[in-house]
């Protein structure tokens, strides 16, 4: 039996669009210590479900995220990045504002979808407080909806370049 | 006498394709008190109207589906949930929405409103306007020697919102209730005063992950509204989108329980090939009322064909990969008569039993798919959909369940409008299958039914 590569997702280089836009928001931050890993808490505000078909994928076999250092955690406790789904729905605010508060510092907020960025279709809705940044500080945006894997994808890794690229500048080892 | 001819005393009021009857309120307690006797009629669903709250009900062994309607005496109505467990839920929902209280009803707490809204009864002649204080919702208390795990709102996995409490005695499940509520978004009160065509993508984003259902059952009860009939080729690629979604929507379920990484990997399989031939990976917006929104992209054909031979290759070895975990064996039982009376009489038994029910309905797609494809008629995509004042019902199966949905159309235009989520009934299920499962098979006992949140949560 000869060995085969497994089928993974093949991805291009990193946005330097994107890449700039965080590093100009990170500047701004003053600690960031992090290493070439980021653990993803999702968190689903109100959503259609649309933006978390496409994120179980993007989480599955056919992305291996493992490979760029991304993992999914089961906590908010453990996570770096607060990858936050769907509108802000007036219900959901308090819940989501726990669970930032939950998080240790450093850490981000990914508002994933159209709904997340300015609450979308539903937006002007009595039940809908707006987008994520109706609650929390948001870092990076992911348009779509909802965004495909490759998108998410893309995103994320921009995310995990800049951090690695700050990590190298202040301690000289990493990068990349 | 029956219930069915009960409801046929009443006068009807045209709705397509089927008439609406108008009960009075003593009628509509007859109705009730024969439901309690009577297994034979499904409640599909219950919801409400200015000064009105209207059913359907459906006899499974002739087919005949029948709108039921009563007016509401000072936004009181007889209940239903006395004879019909799961309409309680319906009636929750009732009272958040549009004010119209249950008379009697079982259970009068919340489902849907929290609190937090902008509006009280937001969907009633006049919302008031509310500053908005969440309220924390209520759970049955624990018994003797029990305790109680409080999961959610927010929850790991990818899930969507919800709280669940488990009461538990050791590691086993005495009850599980459900509160939703946390992803209302108003979609019923944002597609009023819209046509049908700017109020398609509300409907297509009641629940993603069956997007093409609802979007399906919204244009059919549109189109029977107005008097519109879609084009032949626009049927054809409705039925192959449905067709595709729900292989989608099952492959997902399954990958929750067992095979992840064969199951991701077909999943994905089947979205790429959406996109290719539909330009969206869940076909949203690709069902618009009158036909669809764009033809079939070229090699479309191609990408579901070969997606849909991977699928149909995969089964035999899915299957015996299934049939290999005894666990799933005597898990979440849901006894016939129980799954009877909450109309999903083809979800009872356990766990085993309803992943090769699916096992078997992606087979069955997937054998289907093929021939849809190459039968594609030529011809037009979408038909106009008049001005029209009138009312129409329509449904879609989705990998769930059938969605349903109802409008009420003036002058074109949405004057109300209802969407009824499989998981109105998958919810009340999945309570009603929990009660003695491990605390740790939950996420498996869930992923059988496939009940969404936000379908339910409108």
């Amino acid at each position: 039996m000869r060995w085969r590569r497994p089928e993974v997702e093949p991805v291009g280089p990193v946005d330097p669009a994107t890449t700039k836009m965080l590093a100009e928001r990170l500047a701004a931050a003053s600690q960031v210590r992090l290493g070439r890993s980021l653990a993803l808490f999702p968190l689903a505000a109100g959503g259609c479900n649309g933006c978390e078909v496409e994120l179980r994928l993007l989480a599955g076999a056919v992305y291996a995220l493992e490979r760029f250092g991304l993992s999914v955690v089961a906590s908010p406790r453990h996570a770096d990045v607060l990858l936050l789904t769907g509108p802000l729905t007036r219900t959901m605010h308090e819940p989501v504002l726990r669970t930032w508060q939950a998080m240790p510092a450093p850490k981000w907020v990914v508002a994933i979808g159209d709904c997340a960025i300015d609450g979308g279709v539903f937006r002007g809705s009595y039940a809908i407080s707006g987008g994520a940044d109706a609650a929390l500080p948001v870092d990076l945006s992911i348009r779509g909806c909802p965004p495909t894997p490759v998108q998410m994808l893309e995103g994320l890794r921009a995310l995990l370049a800049l951090n690695a690229a700050e990590k190298s500048a202040t301690t000289g080892i990493g990068g990349g | 006498m029956r219930c069915a001819d009960i409801i046929r005393t009443g006068v009807a009021v045209p709705c397509q394709p089927w008439p609406r009857h108008l009960l009075d309120a003593a009628a509509w307690r007859a109705m009730a008190a024969s439901l309690a006797s009577d297994p034979t009629l499904d409640l599909l669903a219950l919801w409400g109207d200015a000064a009105m709250v209207h059913a359907l009900l459906r006899e499974p062994a002739t087919g005949a589906t029948l709108p039921v309607s009563v007016a509401t005496e000072s936004g009181f109505y007889p209940t239903l949930s006395r004879a019909r467990p799961a309409a309680a839920w319906f009636e929750r929902m009732i009272r958040d929405l549009w004010g119209h209280h249950a008379e009697d009803g079982r259970d009068s707490r919340p489902w849907l409103d929290h609190g937090a809204w902008a509006l009280h009864a937001p969907l009633s002649a006049r919302p008031v306007a509310v500053a908005g204080q969440p309220e924390p919702p209520e759970f049955a208390p624990p018994g003797d020697r029990q305790t109680q795990i409080p999961l959610g709102p927010v929850l790991s996995g990818f899930a969507e919102p919800a709280q669940l409490r488990l009461t538990v005695t050791g590691d086993r499940v005495a009850r599980l209730e459900a509160r939703l509520g946390y992803a209302h978004k108003g979609t019923l009160s944002l597609m009023r005063g819209k046509s049908p065509l700017a109020a398609a993508r509300f409907a297509a984003r009641l629940s993603g992950d069956t997007t093409v259902a609802h979007s399906l059952a919204f244009a059919r009860a549109a189109e029977a509204a107005s008097g519109a009939v879609p084009p032949p080729r626009a049927i054809a690629l409705r039925t192959i989108m449905a067709a595709t979604e729900r292989i989608a929507g099952h492959l997902s379920d399954l990958g929750a329980i067992a095979e992840p990484a064969a199951l991701a990997r077909l999943r994905e399989a089947m979205a790429r090939a959406a996109g290719t031939a539909f330009g969206h990976r869940l076909m949203m917006d690709a069902v618009v009322p009158g036909g669809v929104g764009a033809d079939m992209a070229a090699g479309g054909a191609e990408a579901i064909g070969t997606a849909v031979a991977r699928v149909t290759e995969a089964v035999p070895a899915l299957r015996r990969a299934f049939a290999g975990l005894d666990g799933l064996s005597g898990m979440g039982v849901l006894p016939p008569d129980v799954a009877r009376a909450l109309a999903v009489a083809d979800l009872a038994g356990d766990v085993a039993a309803r992943v090769a029910a699916r096992l078997g309905s992606v087979e069955h797609l997937a054998a289907a798919l093929p021939g849809l494809l190459t039968a594609l008629p030529a011809g037009p995509l979408r038909a106009d959909l008049p001005p029209a004042t009138g009312e129409g019902i329509g449904a879609a199966e989705s990998a769930c369940g059938e969605v349903f949905h109802a409008l009420r159309l003036e002058g074109g235009q949405i004057a109300s409008a209802f969407a009824a989520d499989p998981g109105w009934r998958l919810w009340p299920a999945l309570e009603a299958a929990a009660p003695g499962i491990a605390v740790a098979d939950l996420p498996v006992l869930v992923a059988s039914f496939g009940a969404s949140v936000s379908g339910m949560d409108l």
